[in-house]
Formats: C-alpha cells, structure tokens, sequence
C-alpha cells in the first residue's frame, strides 16, 4: 500500500497515512486531486479505479470514505478486507464508530491504524491482538503521564 | 502563564467556526500560543501542543515549526510524549529532510528499550518513514528483533526488514540467516509478515527464489492447515479461517512455481482444492478465489487446472458484484492471448460487459472485446462493436475506433465486405479519432467493396454537410466525391441526391475553409478536378482549377497547373476519352529530413500495354514533406488486362545514390476495365 486516506462527503481530510516518501506539497496535491476524483464518482461505480499510474480501492462506510492507493501486483479485493477490518477495529475500540470520534481522536485512530499496518502491509491478523496492543499501550500511557496533562 | 488549551478543546473550537476566514484567525492565534510555549521549552505541555498542531496540520495548515518538538518528544521518557513524537515525525517529517536522521538515535535507543510498546513504535516508525541512511545504520538492530522470540516485535520486525530491503537492497543478504524457521511459527501475525518478507525477497533476487524454493512443501502444508482445520474465532472472517494469510501465502506460491516446474506441481492439488472448496458468497472468498485465479495463471499448471481458473473468472464475470466483474475482466484482459480459447467461451458475456453502467468495466470489455476477435466471430462481435462506438462515451470513442478499424482490417473478408465498410465508415464517422495514416488504408478498403460505393459516397457526403472539421474524414469523404460523384448525383441513393453544383459547392468550401489542412485541400481539388470527367460543369471546375494555378500553397499550385494543361493539352480526350488509356498521376513526397535530388520515376510495364511518361514537375523532392513531385503516365491498355506496373526510383539522398525498385499490382479495377 502507498497510502491511505480517510475523508467526508465534504472533502475534509480526517486521517492520511503515506507509506512513500513524498513532500507536503506532493501530498497535499495528491489528497485534493483524489479525493475530488472519488467524490465524483456514482454509487453505483466499482470499488477500483486506475488514477494517475495507481490502484485506487475505496469504500464508503457512512459518511466517511476510506481510500487506498496500491501496487500493481496488491489483490483489490483483499485490499477491501483490509480496509473493512480497520473499520471493525475501529468500530471495536469506540463502541459504535462514527466521524466525530475519528475527528475528536484522530490520535488514536492513527495508533489504531499503527498496530495493525507497517510500512503497508497487514502486521496483525487477529483482531483480537490488535485490541489487546491498543488496551495495553493505552494502559502504559495513562501510568506514565502526570493525571490529565495530556487530553 | 495559564496552561495551553486541551487538544478536544481546541478541536471543539475550531468547529464553530462560521467561514474560512474565522477558522485562520483561530489557527493562528493557537499557533502563536503554541510557538511561545515551544520557545519557553515547556516540557509538560509539549506533547498536548504538538498533538494540537498535528490536527492544525490535517486541516492543511503549516506545521514544520514543530518537526523538532518531535524529536523532543520521542527522546522523552514518557510513553505518551513517545507516542506523540513518533507519530507527529510520521506526519511532519519525511525523509528528505536532513532533520528527520537526528531521529536515528533515538529509534536505536527505543529499539532496544525495555518496553515492547516502545520497541513497537520506533520499528513501526522505521518501517513506514526511514530513509537509506537510517536503515543503514539500524539495520542490524531490525536483523536482531528478527531472530526474538517475542511474536510481538518479530513480525513488527519482519515488515521493518521489507522496508530495509526496499531502501537498500544490497542489505537483503544479512536478513537471510534469519528467516531460517520464520515458518515454523505458529503466531499468524509473524507467519502474515514472514510470507510478505520472504515475498519481497523471491521478488528482488534470483538467488533468493531459487534458495527459498525448498520452503514450497511447508508453505502447502500451511495452506492446507488453514482451509482444513476447524473454527478459529481469532482469525475467522465469514466462515474462512485468515483470509489474509491465505492470500499472502498463494502470492508467495505464485512466484516460487513460475517457470519450474516441480514447484508448480507440489502445489497443483492445494491449489485445485482450494480452487473448488472456497465460499462464494462473500468478499472475502473471492478475494481468496481470486489470487488463486492469479496463481494458476501464472505457474506452469496443468491444463486442467488453467480451465478451472478460467471458469472461475467466468463465473466472477455473472456475479452481482460489479467489483468481482471487474477483476475478472483484468485477469482475463492478462490471460487472453496464452488461453485464447479458454477465454473465447465466455466471450458473449463479456460482450454484455459493454453496456455496463461503470466506465472502468465497459473500457475493460472493450479491449477483452477486441482481443478476442477472429475470423469466426468477427461478423457477430463487429456488430456489437458497432453498435458500442455508437453509443459510447466520448472518451472510448479513439480507442473503439481504432479496434474496430483494425479488427475490420485483419480479418475483414470479401464476404464481409459490406459489413467491413460499415466498420469503417463507423470509424470515420466517429471523428479525428482515426489516425491520419488511415486514410489511404481507408480509401483501398472502399476502392474493394464495388457494390457499397453508391451507400459510402452518399453517407460520406451527408456527413460532409454536418462537419467539415474531422480532417480524415474529409479526405475519405473528398477522395470518394472525386471518384464516385457520378453515384452521387445519379439517383441510385435511396435519399434526396444533390445536384451537381451542390457537390462543387461543398468541394469549393473544403478548398476556402480554415478547418482544412493544406492536405485536406489538396484531396478537394484533385476530387474537383475528377469530376470533370463525371459532371456536366465542366466550365466551373476549369474555372475554380485555373484559380488555384496562383495559390499561394505550392502543392495545390502545382496540381492546378497540372490540372490545367490536362484542360488544355488533353481536352480533346475529354469528349470520347479513350477508354484503353489510363491516365495515372504520382506524386512523390518526402518524409525525411533531407532532400531527394536527381529524383528519377521509371515505370515498366507488361508487353501488352504501352505506357508513356510525361515530363516531372521537378527531379528534386524536398525534405520534410514540404513539396511533392507530380508526374503524369499513360498506358495504353487495348486488351484489357489488369494492369500491373514495375517502378524504379533513382535519387541522390545525403550524397549517396539510392535505388528502389517495386511492382505495383493493387491498381483499382476501373484503371484498366
């Protein structure tokens, strides 16, 4: 995967992960272009598209659209997998996700996200192990910060 | 100084704004606020501030002031300024920033942390963002965590390692002794991310596909574990025990079986089973189904099991998923030529593909279309291509037109003929989207097709009236009102005929208009000029032919003037031409960057006919198609014969003499009957 960009029916950008090395200009050029391109297209229209030289594989779950840009060789579908997992994981962690937690703990949706790619690739299968990291760290977290510094 | 405002607070804040203008005001006080605090090296409230400009940053406002408040944060102690800091460097930071390597010691430091959370963030930090230099210099702590047996941070370091590799391949060789008995593992997690290590290794090195060959037997076996052992709740999605794996494992597969043939039939049976054993119902299945497709494809599998796949596809192609119809349609676009009859079968509903309501799936049709055109199908698929050029979107009519010019070409048949020039009139009609260099090809298919002359001049010249835009189809157009104008006027169309002096006016037009390029001018005079012969006004066309004998344009001067001296010299022809006497004109350009000099044309021709050469308008051809050389033959042909024609040039090109020799044969059947 080189990149993974979450973002509303408005174009606002809630979570960009970039997995290739790119300047901000680059990105931000990259994001505008792309999320106008997806927010164009019909609901009724495939998952996959080819943009520029890339992959493009999203979905749109409520009012938030996932999107992923992968290689050549990446299976589209699984890819959609991939995206519908993170989705769960973050369904599993907030209770019931909705675009207000992504956008008021965009933090966390990152480290969700962290714990369950690196570098692009899937590093955790069970969904269970993702959680369980996630609970941990947050745990080490809130025992190593002076009471409400922090949030 | 009162404490820096919450992160949510912040968040909460910049919500209300009303407009653009409300929410930079806003920012910028923040910023302000923050950048103080920065300069007062406030370590308490560092972490909230930057995690504040982190989000300031998504809105797209500038943030670089706080890249080395990262670096602050992940030197820290604290787990939560490390959380912070790793993931503001993953943001803010990229690798061609010289700020982003004083990070380096700190990933060394928090790679051997005592922590495994610590340990999980600089590797996962390394592996999104390091660049050549960092993976240099921490290569070997990443080789360390490899070999621990800590599944945690082992399958963390495995993908850090497909970083590594990425950046600098040379180091690819020292993760070798490492991967030893990566597969052994019974963690899926390591398993996943050992598969995708060893994945891009087999990828970057022959010898490392040659080395890990010998991993294809466990790799079956763990294939086999997965589709055949019971209910796992941890790794189960709809029923199928990690599909992730799964997937990894046939990709992994797919390379170590390509052009060996062992290794291809270790896995043929896993690979028939899961072939035939995966649920349908569900993404996720086909997703399996689908890299399994992929695989079979591209080993040296038994035929067997190549139809298997392609059925496979098939079946894809009639799912009520559009996404699944769409990966069908790439995989078989990929497999067309290597299983052409495989994939022949399942042509008519690829064909239906084309009224698909999604651009991506009509355009992948498209050319799955054209590649399975033959001689057999060729009259059922030209008719459905047809009607797809029709009625298709602008942006697939250049590529319809060309398949179905050159479908038409390769495999048009005399028998077809009508058919053929329907094609190609289709193609025409379509617009600029046929090449220019078509057009002759364009004029010998409807010189061939005798019996449609009347229909293609008639529909050429209604679209004429519509556009004179398209410059092909002008030419075609031009070119086929010169030849069969006679059709034109004749009362042999079915509609409404033009008169005569219609048709010139719209020949005239052709030669005043701004549209038309010097080319398209030249076909609208030699097409008057041939009308001559056709029409009854002849009196215009001397006149419009002798006003072009001062046209600035040099190829239509010299044409008029040609044209002229036939008005002149050869009138007396004109009355009773003389039907044994062909009357052929060359013009020779040329195309390279030099000019051609002592530029001779001889012709030969067979014992029966009689041939005479009228003097060249020159014997230098210039360079770069900026003039043409003109030359008029008879041949007098009083038996009748088809007439065939030996021709020699002779010219001097960049100094060196050049001769070419060739035989003419494809002269149009009127020239001699």
């Amino acid at each position: 995967m080189q990149f993974m960009l979450l973002f509303s029916r408005q174009g606002k950008l809630r979570l960009q992960k970039w997995y290739v090395p790119l300047s901000d200009k680059e990105r931000k050029k990259i994001s505008r272009d792309l999320v106008q391109t997806i927010l164009a297209r019909k609901p009724k229209m495939c998952s996959f598209l080819e943009w520029r030289d890339l992959k493009i594989v999203y979905k749109r779950y409520a009012s938030l659209y996932f999107c992923c840009a992968v290689e050549d060789q990446d299976n589209e579908l699984i890819t959609l997998e991939i995206i519908h997992r993170y989705v769960e994981l973050l369904d599993k962690y907030f209770g019931s996700v909705c675009e207000l937690d992504i956008i008021f703990n965009f933090e966390k949706a990152y480290f969700i996200l962290d714990e369950f790619l690196l570098g692009g690739e899937a590093q955790e299968t069970s969904k269970k192990n993702v959680l369980k990291a996630i609970e941990q760290a947050d745990l080490l977290q809130e025992v190593s910060q002076t009471p409400k510094i922090f949030t | 100084m009162p404490a820096p405002i919450r992160l949510r607070e912040l968040i909460r804040t910049i919500r209300t704004a009303r407009t653009q203008a409300e929410e930079r005001e806003m920012i910028q006080k923040e910023c302000a606020a923050i950048r103080s605090s920065f300069r007062e090296e406030d370590n308490t409230y560092r972490c909230r501030n930057v995690a504040k400009l982190l989000y300031m940053h998504m809105l797209g406002y500038p943030a670089h002031f706080g890249q080395l408040e990262c670096l602050k944060l992940i030197a820290s102690q604290k787990f939560t300024d490390k959380r912070i800091g790793y993931l503001g460097a993953m943001l803010l930071l990229d690798e061609r920033q010289d700020v982003h390597l004083l990070m380096t010691n700190c990933i060394k430091n928090d790679l051997n942390h005592s922590t495994q959370y610590v340990q999980g963030l600089a590797l996962c930090t390394l592996g999104c963002m390091g660049s050549s230099e960092m993976c240099r210099d921490l290569a070997g702590e990443v080789e360390k965590l490899l070999k621990t047996s800590n599944s945690y941070l082992r399958k963390k370091a495995a993908l850090c390692a497909v970083h590594v590799i990425r950046k600098v391949p040379e180091l690819m060789e020292m993760f070798l002794p490492a991967t030893k008995n990566l597969l052994s593992e019974k963690n899926h997690g390591v398993l996943h991310t050992s598969v995708v290590l060893l994945t891009e290794m087999c990828e970057r090195s022959p010898d490392m596909l040659a080395h890990f060959r010998k991993l294809v037997p466990q790799l079956v076996r763990i294939l086999k574990n997965l589709i055949m052992s019971g209910y796992s709740p941890e790794h189960d999605v709809s029923g199928i025990s990690d599909p992730f794996l799964q997937v990894r494992i046939l990709r992994l597969l797919r390379i170590l079986g390509k052009s060996d043939d062992d290794s291809s039939e270790a896995m043929n049976d896993i690979l028939a089973q899961v072939a035939t054993n995966t649920e349908t119902s569900k993404n996720v299945g086909n997703a399996i189904l689908y890299e399994t497709v992929l695989t079979i494809m591209d080993i040296k599998s038994e035929s067997g099991l190549r139809v298997l796949a392609i059925n496979i596809l098939g079946r894809f192609l009639l799912n009520n998923d559009k996404n699944i119809r769409y990966v069908a349609l790439t995989s078989l676009l990929k497999t067309v030529q290597t299983d052409h009859n495989a994939v022949q079968r399942h042509r008519s509903t690829i064909v239906d593909c084309l009224k698909d309501l999604d651009v991506s799936i009509k355009r992948r049709a498209m050319e799955l279309s054209f590649a399975l055109v033959n001689g057999n199908n060729i009259r059922g698929m030209m008719k459905e291509l047809l009607y797809f050029l029709d009625s298709c979107d602008p942006e697939f009519k250049a590529d319809c037109a060309s398949g179905v010019f050159l479908a038409a070409e390769k495999y048009g048949t005399d028998s077809l003929t009508s058919l053929h020039v329907t094609a190609v009139l289709s193609c025409v009609l379509a617009g600029s989207y046929v090449r220019d260099d078509s057009v002759p090809n364009l004029i010998q298919l409807i010189t061939n097709s005798v019996e449609m002359h009347a229909y293609t001049v008639q529909r050429l010249y209604k679209a004429l009236l519509d556009d004179i835009s398209q410059q092909p189809l002008v030419q075609v157009a031009s070119w086929c009102i010169g030849e069969y104008g006679d059709l034109l006027v004749s009362g042999q169309c079915e509609e409404e005929e033009p008169i005569q002096d219609e048709v010139l006016d719209v020949l005239e037009g052709l030669l005043v208009s701004n549209l038309s390029t010097p080319v398209t001018r030249g076909y609208a005079l030699t097409a008057i000029m041939k009308l001559s012969t056709r029409f009854s006004s002849v009196n215009r066309i001397k006149k419009v032919v002798s006003i072009y004998g001062s046209s600035i344009d040099v190829e239509l001067q010299q044409r008029a003037v040609e044209y002229n001296a036939l008005f002149k010299k050869y009138d007396h022809m004109r009355a009773n031409p003389n039907p044994n006497i062909a009357v052929i004109t060359i013009h020779a350009s040329n195309s390279t960057e030099a000019e051609m000099t002592d530029f001779v044309f001889q012709a030969a021709v067979p014992k029966t006919f009689q041939l005479q050469l009228l003097s060249p308008s020159s014997n230098v051809v210039p360079a770069l198609n900026q003039g043409t050389v003109t030359q008029v033959i008879r041949v007098l042909n009083p038996q009748k014969q088809q007439l065939r024609m030996r021709i020699k040039l002779t010219y001097t090109h960049k100094g060196s003499p050049v001769q070419d020799l060739a035989e003419v044969n494809n002269f149009p059947p009127q020239s001699w009957q």
